[in-house]
């Protein structure tokens, strides 16, 4: 098994978000995270990436525990964020905001990295001297994730990757990600567009106010009756 | 060639503004602090130099750079002991802090140090008399400019190559992406007061050439009139700061000049009020647009 969170308790001040989630993911898999806005999807993920703490519980990566490993450290360890909102540094050049996904690369060749990304998202070659803050939506969300990839993560975690985008953009989105599968990266996905989000996923855990109320796979949710009427609007 | 007299000595004070500015301007970028102890830092590295100068007659320069260790170390220890706890803190609560830590540190230097001004020796003597002796610069006047441009350009360089420049900036943008992209934060913001407290200290140096009158409030002026400079330029922009340095300098010697000698801080401010109503974000404020 590649991530083990179990019974995870996060808070926002006085406000108990998460309660006593817990999730697994194995290697090659993806796995989605549905549910509504404030569900507690995003702030799952934050806790695995270091950002947020959880009061008691365990996350292991790899087998190690990382409940308590730095956020950068976490990233060093082979899991990478791609945060709700996307996050890019909007300051920076395109071809900056790579360099600095690969922060933790050492010795590595970051020039191949960069090539591999481009590849990837044409768009990103086209626009490598640009500033990221220009750049449209969907040219964000794919920096975003080429910014990401430049860590070679074992683990790739992406928050709401569709959001704001216009249809055509989130099945182009939806089709990188499966590409990334296909490639043997492992994924956690959290989206509320559940029917995208689903019908890539291998497994699926659906999340409601801090609760983990549902879980199976990909196939199983997308056609169980109660997560029909509750997600998809059928 | 009054005039340009009037316009070097501005240059070259607007300069030792410059250098504070820079390191003001930094710590704002990144720490989205304003420190408000850092002109005392200034008037420590004057100390220090006066010291390793004096009672252990060291080199000038080696003195200079020994103000700058000591300096470097006593930015990472405020930020570590004062700053670092109020991390998540209302940033009023870190600005009365930075306050606090100025205070403390004029009167630590006064207990220290004495309240009785110290004549420091300038760290060049001489000047270079031009035009058949119409026109007198000091080389002091000279290294510091010489200083300050080449330290803009340093730290231009440093920021916009380096792995730690770049992370410094993406620091400043968004410490929560940085951490996701394995960016030590806290020890990048060590390193950003580290910066900002050497360059205090060669800020000191320099001061202290060219007023020669050393004392525990040395820096309160110089260190609020250069965060007026970086205000000016655009405060978290280093160009920004060196401009904001420079006319900020030229201004308040051509206002002393020909205006009033009383009035010529409240020129400086004046000035600084109008730019903002102008400009609110500084001359080189950044205005980036974001699209979603």
């Amino acid at each position: 098994m590649m991530l083990k969170a179990e019974n995870l308790n996060v808070y926002y001040g006085p406000i108990h978000a998460v309660k006593g989630v817990s999730f697994e993911v194995n290697e090659g898999e993806v796995v989605t995270l549905i549910g509504a806005n404030g569900a507690g999807k995003s702030t799952s993920l934050k806790t695995v990436s270091g950002l947020m703490r959880s009061r008691g519980g365990a996350i292991e990566f790899m087998g190690k525990s990382i409940a308590s490993t730095p956020a950068h450290k976490i990233v060093e360890l082979g899991i990478a964020h791609v945060p709700e909102g996307r996050r890019i540094f909007t300051s920076m050049t395109v071809e900056e905001n790579l360099d600095m996904g690969a922060f933790t690369v050492r010795g590595g060749n970051i020039d191949a990295d960069k090539e591999r990304v481009f590849e990837q998202f044409p768009r990103l070659k086209e626009r490598r001297k640009q500033i990221a803050g220009t750049l449209s939506g969907g040219e964000q969300q794919m920096l975003a994730m080429g910014r990401a990839l430049m860590s070679h993560p074992k683990l790739l975690m992406l928050d709401e990757p569709s959001m704001g985008l216009a249809p055509i953009l989130v099945e182009q989105v939806f089709d990188i990600i499966a590409a990334l599968h296909k490639a043997g990266t492992t994924i956690l996905l959290v989206e509320q567009n559940a029917e995208m989000a689903l019908s890539i996923a291998d497994r699926a855990y659906v999340m409601e106010t801090g609760r983990i109320t549902f879980s199976g796979t990909g196939k199983e949710l997308a056609a169980s009756e109660d997560v029909q009427k509750a997600y998809l609007g059928g | 060639m009054k005039f340009l007299a009037y316009l070097v000595s501005g240059i070259s004070l607007g300069s030792i503004y410059a250098i504070i500015a820079l390191g003001y301007t930094m710590v704002y970028g990144i720490a989205k602090m304003l420190n408000f102890a850092h002109g005392d830092v200034i008037m420590v590295g004057g100390y220090i130099s006066f010291l390793a100068a004096t009672n252990l007659g060291l080199p000038v320069l080696l003195s200079v750079l020994v103000a700058m260790v000591f300096c470097t170390v006593l930015g990472i220890v405020i930020e570590g002991l004062a700053y670092r706890p109020l991390r998540s803190a209302p940033s009023l609560a870190v600005l009365i802090t930075a306050i606090g830590v100025s205070y403390f540190l004029q009167n630590a230097a006064l207990l220290i140090f004495g309240a009785n001004p110290k004549a420091y020796t300038p760290v060049v003597s001489g000047t270079l008399k031009l035009f058949d002796g119409q026109l007198s610069i000091s080389y002091v006047s000279i290294v510091t400019v010489i200083c300050c441009i080449v330290i803009m350009l340093a730290l231009t360089a440093f920021t916009g190559k380096t792995r730690m420049g770049k992370a410094m900036r993406a620091c400043s943008e968004d410490k929560g992406a940085a951490q996701l992209m394995g960016i030590n934060v806290n020890r990048t913001i060590s390193l950003t007061f580290a910066i900002g407290s050497a360059l205090a200290a060669v800020a000191g140096a320099l001061l202290c050439s060219f007023s020669p009158t050393l004392m525990p409030t040395t820096g309160s002026m110089p260190g609020i009139k250069a965060f007026t400079a970086a205000v000016f330029g655009g405060i978290g922009s280093i160009p920004g700061a060196f401009i904001g340095g420079i006319l900020l300098g030229v201004i308040e010697a051509l206002g002393r000049a020909y205006i009033s000698t009383q009035l010529s801080n409240s020129i400086v401010f004046a000035v600084l009020i109008i730019i903002l109503l102008v400009r609110p974000a500084g001359l080189l404020g950044k205005r980036t647009q974001e699209k979603v």
